[in-house]
């Protein structure tokens, strides 16, 4: 969540002088990161207070499913940028080798003149 | 309304057929929310399960119109698609793909409620020479090529089926549509058609490759039928096949890798889209009956919170003319209608309590436990969480927050921004009150999700997943935006083939004329042979052909006589 404060060169023609929005405030996206990790807080220690029902022995694990959920996220982003490596190609990579350029009409025209 | 066993496919394509004759875009427009509303209401009210209709044709006896509680939810759930997709695209003018969008619904509707595989393969067709339309909507070159390769596979699709269906013929002398099971060539050829269009591992690249070349519109079509017919079709022919657990649980976890690099946001949809199919084809795999509810009651869910995704992104790129995440980022600023949508449809496919995903796909997993599958309750516990990384952080977070794109827009208009809302009403309803949802099931088995159990893992599962994004965010490990591609399975036919064939054709030149030698040789050979004997000096040219057939004659005739001695 780490919002900047919007572009002047950017902003409409107002003399850069663009109103001020939610996430514009740095002190806004610290208080929403501060609610974020005080409800991480809050559904650990709910662990004390609720029993839950355990089916798989692995979630007999005090709050496993909060870090298998945190655990499997770093793995997959961690690993999909190493798959980056081996997948990666230019956006024309299919439209070389012989054939034309590619023809970059993602944002021409949607068909719905 | 209108005739109880009239398959409800009939006013679909009677109402393209007057698309097609009008010139009015108010009456098409009309006529497309309409037909869809009124279509739906009548099933609803007047049709019930274990209806029947059969039509003979030639030594065949086809049921074009069967209802049950599966045939009539998906009904309902097409019927509400289409609604929801017409009222997106009111205000597109293009009379093509208004049809081509009336047929589809109508051909995906006509799929659900056939009795027998013949009528479902005419449908099954139905829904790829439609579909394709829409790919082709976008009118460039590469949404032209897309098509292509589209095409190819959903035809393909559907012989596999006729092959199939046939040989299923052959065996049983029946063609009705009921659990098919896998017993016999027959069988595997329907599975597998059935699973090139639900997007089966190493077959899904026509998915990926298609969805995001198509219209903003066109898109949220495509999303809401044909994948969720095959999710049908494998619930009805293929219930409790072991293979598919394994299949649906892959389904769910390859393509998230994916997603979390792809810098296209309705690609990354796409892949999302694969990926709550894997729970479905898992569920349908276990085969219980909780395990069924659950996989259609996320086909419902699905098309829902998935069409909302789609819409919501279609607005993005209709109203910026840009896609990629890369692109885009601060539209909260101009569009915070779109971004609140967008959230709910966010929240909904990654299963917050309260959203209807977490109704839904809850069941199939609980279904995972109860039959101890634990490796793969673990794996789909991955996807669960990787879903939200994906599709519900990553979407609404580099659409519309993010870096400061400096794209300063509005929100999209008054009907799809409409169509937007009545779908994340849906999300929210069901989520909140799923025993309406549950009613229409197959089965009822009683199950309630929110214990506090349940409520208390997911949100764990899905708080510490968004607690991954924002430390690896702010260490810098977050994969960025990259205007880039990435290969997929597709780079088989688009890349490794074609290279191939060049490189043989490089080769071939020398082989061809070596060959070429070789042929010319034997050619002048038999020349050679053909001319000594036949040739005007030849043995067989000395006597007139008639002397050299009663020669020959004399000879067959001998060598009866000889046979006929042993």
């Amino acid at each position: 969540m780490t919002a900047k404060p919007s572009h002047p060169q950017n902003s409409p023609a107002n003399g850069g002088r663009e109103k001020l929005y939610l996430f514009d405030k740095p002190k806004n996206v610290q208080r929403l990161l501060r609610g974020f990790y005080f409800c991480c807080l809050l559904l650990v220690a709910a662990e004390f207070v609720i029993h839950r029902h355990i089916v798989h022995p692995w979630e007999g694990l005090f709050a496993f499913h909060a870090l298998y959920g945190f655990i499997a996220c770093v793995v997959l982003v961690l690993a999909a940028t190493q798959l980056r490596k081996l997948i990666m190609r230019d956006e024309d990579y299919y439209d070389t080798d012989g054939t034309e350029p590619r023809t970059s009409d993602s944002n021409q025209h949607d068909g719905e003149s | 309304m209108w005739a109880a066993d009239l398959p409800p496919f009939v006013p679909f394509f009677a109402a393209a057929l007057i698309m097609a004759l009008t010139r009015s875009h108010a009456l098409r427009a009309v006529i497309g929310v309409l037909v869809p509303l009124l279509g739906g209401l009548h099933l609803w009210f007047d049709v019930d399960p274990g209806l029947t209709s059969y039509r003979a044709l030639f030594e065949f006896q086809l049921i074009p119109f069967r209802t049950d509680q599966l045939s009539l939810l998906f009904g309902y759930l097409f019927h509400l698609a289409a609604f929801i997709g017409m009222l997106y695209a009111l205000h597109v003018r293009d009379r093509v793909q208004q049809i081509a969008a009336m047929l589809y619904a109508g051909s995906a509707l006509g799929a659900v409620f056939a009795g027998d595989l013949l009528t479902l393969f005419l449908f099954w067709e139905g829904l790829a020479l439609t579909s394709v339309f829409l790919v082709w909507a976008r009118r460039s070159k590469t949404s032209f090529k897309t098509g292509q390769r589209y095409l190819i596979f959903q035809v393909l699709s559907g012989v596999l089926l006729l092959a199939g269906t046939l040989l299923i013929y052959r065996d049983s002398g029946s063609l009705e549509f009921t659990k098919i099971g896998l017993n016999g060539a027959g069988s595997w050829l329907i599975l597998i058609a059935f699973g090139v269009k639900a997007g089966f591992p190493g077959l899904h690249s026509w998915l990926t490759d298609a969805y995001p070349e198509s219209t903003p519109t066109g898109t949220v079509f495509l999303a809401s039928f044909t994948t969720k017919v095959s999710v049908y079709a494998l619930a009805r022919g293929f219930p409790g096949t072991e293979m598919l657990i394994y299949v649906g649980a892959t389904m769910a976890c390859f393509p998230i890798f994916f997603a979390v690099i792809e810098n296209d946001l309705r690609r990354v949809l796409a892949y999302s889209m694969i990926n709550q199919i894997g729970f479905m084809v898992c569920g349908i795999g276990i085969g219980t009956e909780l395990a069924l509810n659950g996989a259609v009651a996320h086909a419902f869910n699905d098309v829902i919170f998935k069409g909302l995704l789609f819409m919501s992104m279609g607005a993005v790129l209709q109203m910026t003319g840009k896609i990629n995440g890369s692109d885009l980022g601060h539209l909260y600023k101009t569009m915070p209608k779109t971004t609140i949508l967008c959230i709910v449809g966010a929240a909904s496919i990654s299963a917050f309590p309260l959203f209807s995903g977490f109704v839904s796909k809850s069941m199939v997993i609980a279904a995972l436990l109860e039959t101890h599958h634990e490796w793969v309750w673990l794996a789909m516990l991955f996807a669960a969480a990787g879903v939200f990384h994906h599709a519900g952080i990553k979407i609404p977070y580099f659409a519309f927050f993010a870096h400061d794109s400096g794209i300063r827009t509005q929100d999209p208009p008054w009907n799809m921004l409409l169509a937007m809302t009545i779908s994340a009403v849906l999300c929210v309803f069901i989520g909140s009150y799923p025993a309406v949802l549950y009613s229409l099931l197959p089965y009822d088995t009683g199950y309630s999700p929110y214990d506090a159990t349940h409520v208390l893992t997911q949100t764990q599962i899905l708080f510490f997943s968004a607690g991954a994004f924002v430390w690896l965010q702010m260490r810098g490990l977050y994969p960025p935006e990259l205007r880039s591609i990435n290969l997929d399975v597709e780079w088989f036919y688009r890349k490794l083939a074609p290279s191939t064939i060049r490189a043989a054709g490089a080769i071939g030149k020398p082989a061809q004329f070596a060959w070429r030698f070789v042929i010319s040789g034997l050619i002048d050979k038999i020349n050679d042979t053909l001319a000594r004997h036949h040739g005007m000096e030849g043995t067989l040219a000395r006597t007139w052909p008639i002397g050299s057939m009663v020669l020959w004659v004399a000879v067959l005739l001998a060598t009866y006589l000889l046979l006929s001695y042993f």
